[in-house]
């Protein structure tokens, strides 16, 4: 039952994490609820789907499926967090300060919402996966504990939920001057971390070179089996033994992202001082 | 000549194909072999086949490698090159049977 339940939180958390950022960076979007309750379910309905046709995507391109349908679906990922931060660095002042006025610009408003709508249903479009085979598994096994098992499986999504509301709660309570930079640099690594998963992937397809199997090994400080390392992992992308093309990719998305974000908040600063200007001007 | 002269140039490739892969049998919860030996350096072909009807997850985290086969499916998974050593892999869902290990000489 213990066993269960930890193998459980471990998918669980991944996405919970996820949703609870994504969540509390968009507390002043208008309509985000509804949109990322749609997300959740079809991450679901997606998660029972891909479940039942594992051995399909599997056999797919010569036995590689699998990896490449992870690493497409982590790419996608990384491209709506990085959209969204690009989005909130330019946007995300106005909300604050404005929130009925931006709402009122309802176009806007929705194209950040089908992002979240997108990043929160894959992450547990793939993470919920997971959860399905090994949760069909025990169930069709039908051993002497399979409800104690079950129940065990319960806890661990319980719990990981859990983990995820707190660092909803968490991220509020944060004062507003700090608010967007704390959001965005969670949702930055975020990102990267997916992109460092996606390498992984593709390395293990044999699609990527590796440069190097195991950069480092920090297994013995920060094991990844820890609880430490599980939330490092899914927060910041921790590996204990990263590959070469793993770093690579961490730092290309780190840098592009930041980029683009620092643009656009430059950008949009110097529209609205001009605007500014034109009202002194009237 | 033609002919010989093809098959001379396709028989290096064979046997490097069947030198660098190795196969693997899950079956009630167990790996078969538990540890395989491979050459250090080199990267493999790992064929892990399920013959159990439930899905398993081929995990390590010594290899950072995961995989997720289905019941009664065949999979493949490429390892290395790697250093000398031993990296212990394990299947996810049945983790108090399925251990194994893969030894790099």
């Amino acid at each position: 039952m213990f066993g269960t339940a930890i193998i459980v939180f471990r998918e669980v958390l991944e996405a919970a994490l996820i949703i609870g950022i994504v969540t509390a960076a968009t507390r002043d979007v208008p309509g985000r609820a509804r949109w990322i309750t749609a997300g959740l379910f079809m991450g679901l309905v997606g998660a029972g789907i891909v479940a039942t046709f594992t051995e399909v995507i599997s056999s797919f391109a010569s036995g590689i499926g699998q990896e490449l349908f992870n690493a497409i679906v982590l790419g996608i990922a990384v491209l709506m967090l990085a959209w969204h931060s690009i989005w909130m660095a330019s946007h995300g002042a106005e909300l604050a300060s404005n929130a009925r006025k931006v709402g009122a610009n309802i176009r806007e408003g929705r194209s950040a919402c089908s992002i979240l709508l997108v990043v929160v249903g894959l992450a547990v479009l793939r993470e919920g996966s997971e959860t399905v085979l090994f949760l069909y598994g025990i169930a069709a096994s039908n051993g002497a504990n399979t409800s104690a098992m079950l129940s065990g499986g319960f806890i661990g999504m319980l719990l990981a939920i859990g983990l995820g509301y707190t660092i909803y709660a968490g991220l509020l309570r944060i004062p507003m001057r700090w608010f967007f930079g704390a959001t965005s640099a969670l949702i930055l690594l975020l990102a990267a971390g997916m992109a460092s998963q996606a390498a992984k992937f593709l390395i293990q397809a044999d699609i990527l070179p590796s440069l190097g199997e195991a950069l480092w090994d920090t297994s013995a400080i920060v094991s990844e089996q820890s609880l430490t390392g599980m939330l490092l992992h899914n927060l910041i992308g921790y590996d204990a033994r990263p590959a070469g093309l793993q770093l690579l990719f961490y730092v290309l998305v780190l840098v592009c992202i930041g980029f683009g974000m620092k643009i656009t908040q430059d950008k949009s600063i110097s529209i609205r001082s001009k605007e500014r200007d034109l009202q002194c001007a009237v | 000549m033609k002919y010989i002269l093809s098959i001379l140039l396709l028989m290096p490739a064979f046997s490097f194909a069947s030198e660098n892969e190795f196969v693997i049998s899950i079956k009630d919860h167990k790996f078969e072999p538990a540890e395989i030996i491979i050459p250090a350096g080199k990267k493999i072909k790992l064929l892990v086949e399920n013959q159990d009807s439930t899905p398993e997850e081929f995990e390590s985290h010594e290899l950072n490698r995961e995989k997720i086969i289905a019941g009664n499916s065949k999979t493949t998974i490429y390892i290395g090159p790697l250093d000398a050593g031993r990296y212990p892999f394990f299947g996810e869902f049945n983790q108090e049977t399925a251990q194994g290990a893969i030894v790099v000489k």
